[in-house]
């Protein structure tokens, strides 16, 4: 048996069971890596002898009767979270040989759950892409269909789970990055309520819109990373005070109840692909849930107030990248980049900024108070997560509008702070697809309880890439 | 040429740094003076990625009462925003301020020659430090972020101010305020108190002249005389001064134009989104403003009141809280001892005592110990006035014909006599009473 192959939850009851090492588990990662990573491109940094040494400790540390949450477990790090003394490049090449002094919030709560940082995902260069295919280390493929995008940008965390190089990928999820990939990549990719998780460490896409989660073989996995990772941050002043659940042992809990679908989710999709959509729905109809159908008008605007808000937000952020204290100078930023910064410092110009930038602000609340007013009745939302399958490499880089069109069905969530989930279901002529679910604020246990329904269903966990050398 | 004299306009900007523990939006010490460069830095105040910045609530809490002391208006809701410029000293691309929401808006401040008008109090981050250095012969620019993240706040004045002398009024109470609400050092020298004047001619006239870096009282006055000088030479000659930020130079005694303003420098404001936008309650503004101690010009007032101090002494003596409250301290002392509060406040201002190495009773000791030996026996003073009038016959006469101030001569002698043992009330009855 290929130790790296099985879901989290399983290795940790066979670590438990001392089935197996964490040695052993690090090193069938390792060689799945060794062996198809360099075509693959999932990670940018892969930490070998580390990764061992500490498997070492944690093996140890097991049988002296530690208890930790994720003791041995080797993960993947996106490359945009700060991780301290490991190199952190955000895929671009003004930070190739930026080494950080810091760990982020939320890995420092990974380690210290007894996690083993096996190296950092590749992404879409500062987390600007719905592809993956804005990086300068390799662009990743799709497992299950190389030469098709993984989606973005949490790129490579969704291709090295699909491919079991690790247990977990973490993500950052500013307009369905963590959703995307999990829906191209056939896992599970979890965006949680805005301030549920810390994102002090994790390199700013838009700090109003910027989201950390997972991306992970299954709901119970999601839950438990969650429950490691969610939190009040004292470092980060938009986190919840808000008490945590232990999310993994509930998603069993039946729930039904009303599911909306709002039609502006489904118009103008690719019809075979947004079938399946259909289909895992009706699934969870046959379960007991009711099926709405409802109208949020203001969606055909979240878009562009998306791309005006965290473009805007981009070119702030991006400013402290000068090459003064550490990176690379700034002729170093890549097209992607730089269209968003120009875009953005454009909208917040005096005389623009009333046309785009807060008008856009006007559009937000007023899609934040639709949502509100949605979720007063039905108890979950849900469509598809991309508009069309996965592309092929090149296919849409040449037209940004194009590119930008594969962000319209994620980016409300991430507009109005609402927890959402991509869950995997049927294929679509041999390439995945995953259903989106919304929950309202706070409610990321609704989403694992639903989304498992759908899990227990369709099981697509079981169905294993073919992965090339 | 026009002859006429313009009226100046002069509007002030004061930065303060508050005495926080530590930096506005981190844990590192706030303090940086004489501090080795770098030592007090950490992710946030360096700009690293990633970094967040969480607000310090002491510093917000003394903007509110820093405003309630200049009686502004506080905002129940307010929100930190983002201003936009490059510059080596300032880490991440933007400076964290307040924009169109400040926590404090209007106020005043009195001064002896007219209210001053606050139009805004607001709080913000101060910037890094560039130091410029010849290293093995070579000019470098150095970069010191301990200064970056402290707690600033800005007080902006309406333009209400109309010479150098009340500008220095103005700025000097405004320093005693703080310093008594203990929110700042306000030490100029320390740079924990910075100045900018706005200075136009006349009104309307469509410029303004910035000055800034003004690390002194002194400076400021100079600066502002040398430029209504230097402006109002201009209109005469029939020019109109251009739009621009000066700086003071103290070697040439003159303003030098640091940069022109023609065009506007677009900051980009936007709201800042790493920090949620603050919400006050009433009771949380009311229990700062209950906190507020006695403000020196209402302690002036009340030892004028109380203890019938002449209102210049009383502004003198409350210019430091630390004398105000010995002063005070010594007014209920004397009162008690039939002395006059009056007669102490003289001998404070006057610095025939110090207050400051000596005890409040070991004061009034003292003047009671003077005030025992002079002698107030009728008889004894009534022969002394007498011997004085006969000593100097043509200041009584002057007296007698109405030039009141003879009777100076007249006094002056009976203390001579008594070898200044006389009460000198008393004295002066029986002489009005002789010459009448």
């Amino acid at each position: 048996m290929d130790l790296a192959k099985q879901t989290l939850q399983e290795t940790l009851s066979g670590l438990n069971n001392k089935e197996f090492s964490s040695v052993e588990l690090v090193n069938s990662c390792l060689a799945r890596i060794k062996k198809y990573n360099p075509k693959l491109n999932g990670f940018i940094t892969v930490r070998e002898e580390e990764a061992i040494k500490e498997a070492m400790l944690a093996d140890k540390a097991r049988k002296k009767g530690e208890k930790k949450p994720l003791l041995g477990i080797p993960i993947g790090i996106k490359d945009n979270f700060l991780t301290k003394g490991i190199r952190t490049t955000a895929s671009s090449p003004v930070l190739d040989d930026y080494i950080p002094q810091y760990d982020a919030t939320t890995v420092r709560r990974l380690k210290k759950a007894g996690a083993i940082i096996i190296g950092k995902t590749n992404l879409d260069a500062w987390g600007h892409g719905s592809s993956g295919e804005h990086t300068v280390y390799g662009i990743p493929h799709n497992p299950y269909a190389y030469g098709r995008v993984t989606g973005g940008s949490s790129s490579g965390s969704g291709a090295s789970v699909a491919a079991d190089f690790c247990f977990m990928g973490t993500g950052s999820d500013t307009g369905g990055s963590n959703r995307q990939p999990g829906s191209y990549c056939n896992v599970v990719g979890l965006k949680p309520t805005y301030g549920r998780t810390s994102r002090y460490g994790v390199i700013a896409m838009a700090s109003s819109a910027d989201c950390i989660g997972v991306l992970t073989k299954t709901i119970w996995d999601a839950a438990a990373c969650l429950t490691i990772m969610a939190g009040h941050d004292p470092l980060d002043a938009t986190t919840s005070t808000s008490p945590i659940e232990k999310y993994h042992s509930k998603i069993t809990k039946s729930f039904t109840g009303k599911i909306g679908i709002p039609k502006e989710f489904l118009e103008g999709l690719d019809k075979q692909y947004v079938a399946s959509v259909i289909k895992a729905l009706k699934v969870l109809e046959k379960k007991g849930h009711h099926l709405i159908d409802i109208s949020i008008p203001e969606l055909k605007f979240a878009y562009p107030i998306y791309a005006l808000t965290t473009f805007s937000e981009i070119s702030s952020n991006l400013a402290r990248f000068d090459g003064v204290r550490y990176g690379d100078n700034r002729t170093k930023f890549q097209e992607e980049a730089k269209r968003r910064i120009m875009i953005g410092t454009h909208s917040l110009s005096s005389g623009y900024a009333d046309k785009y930038y807060k008008r856009a602000m006007k559009g937000r609340s007023l899609l934040i108070k639709r949502f509100k007013q949605t979720f007063e009745k039905v108890d979950l939302i849900a469509g598809p997560v991309f508009p069309f399958s996965p592309f092929k490499h090149g296919e849409r880089e040449t037209d940004p509008l194009k590119m930008y069109l594969s962000d319209v069905l994620t980016v409300p969530a991430n507009l109005t702070g609402h927890p959402a989930i991509s869950v995997p279901v049927d294929f679509v002529n041999n390439l995945p697809n995953g259903l989106q679910l919304i929950a309202p604020h706070f409610m990321e246990s609704r989403l694992f309880q639903v989304g498992y329904q759908v899990e227990q269903e369709y099981q697509m966990y079981k169905r294993k890439p073919t992965l090339k050398e | 040429m026009k002859q006429e004299k313009y009226q100046p306009t002069i509007g002030m900007e004061v930065h303060v740094e508050l005495a926080t523990q530590s930096k506005m939006f981190c844990s590192c010490p706030a303090n940086h003076f004489r501090i080795k460069p770098n030592t007090h830095t950490c992710p946030v105040c360096l700009g690293l990625p990633g970094a967040l910045p969480v607000p310090n609530k002491k510093a917000i809490d003394w903007t509110l009462m820093i405003g309630l002391a200049l009686n502004s208006q506080v905002s129940l809701e307010s929100k930190f925003d983002r201003k936009h410029y490059f510059y080596p000293d300032l880490p991440k691309g933007y400076q964290i301020s307040q924009y169109d929401e400040p926590f404090c808006t209007g106020g005043d401040l009195e001064t002896s020659k007219g209210q001053v008008g606050i139009t805004r109090v607001h709080l913000e981050e101060d910037t890094g430090k560039l130091v410029h250095k010849k290293i093995k012969g070579k000019n470098v620019s150095l970069v010191d972020f301990n200064r970056c993240g402290v707690p600033l706040v800005e007080i902006v004045t309406e333009p209400d101010i109309h010479s150098a002398k009340q500008a220095k009024e103005f700025t000097k109470t405004l320093q005693t305020i703080i310093r008594y609400l203990g929110a700042s050092d306000c030490d100029m020298e320390k740079g924990s108190m910075r100045l900018e004047a706005n200075i136009s001619l006349g009104k309307d006239l469509g410029y303004k002249v910035e000055i800034k870096n003004l690390n002194s009282f002194r400076f400021l006055e100079k600066a502002i005389i040398y430029e209504i000088n230097r402006q109002e030479k201009m209109l005469q000659s029939g020019k109109t001064p251009t739009q621009e930020t000066r700086g003071w130079d103290e070697k040439r005694q003159q303003t030098l134009s640091q940069r022109g303003k023609e065009t506007a420098e677009d900051y980009r404001y936007f709201p800042e989104p790493d920090i949620p936008p603050l919400k006050f309650k009433k009771e949380q503004i009311d229990s700062i403003k209950k906190s507020l101690p006695e403000l020196p010009t209402t302690k002036a007032k009340r030892f004028t009141s109380e203890f019938n101090i002449r209102p210049d002494y009383a502004l003198v003596l409350v210019s430091q809280q630390e004398t105000a409250i010995k002063a005070e301290n010594l007014f209920k002392l004397a009162q008690k001892e039939k002395l006059a509060p009056q007669k102490v406040a003289s001998d404070i201002v006057n610095k025939k005592i110090s207050i400051k190495t000596k005890t409040p009773t070991q004061i009034v000791k003292a003047l009671k110990a003077k005030q025992q030996s002079q002698v107030s026996d009728q008889n004894q003073l009534t022969s002394w006035v007498e011997e004085a009038i006969k000593f100097l016959p043509k200041a009584a006469k002057d007296y007698q014909s109405g030039k009141n101030s003879a009777i100076g001569a007249l006094m002056g002698k009976i203390m001579g006599l008594s070898q200044g043992k006389a009460d000198p009330q008393a004295v002066k009855k029986i002489l009005q009473d002789k010459l009448k």
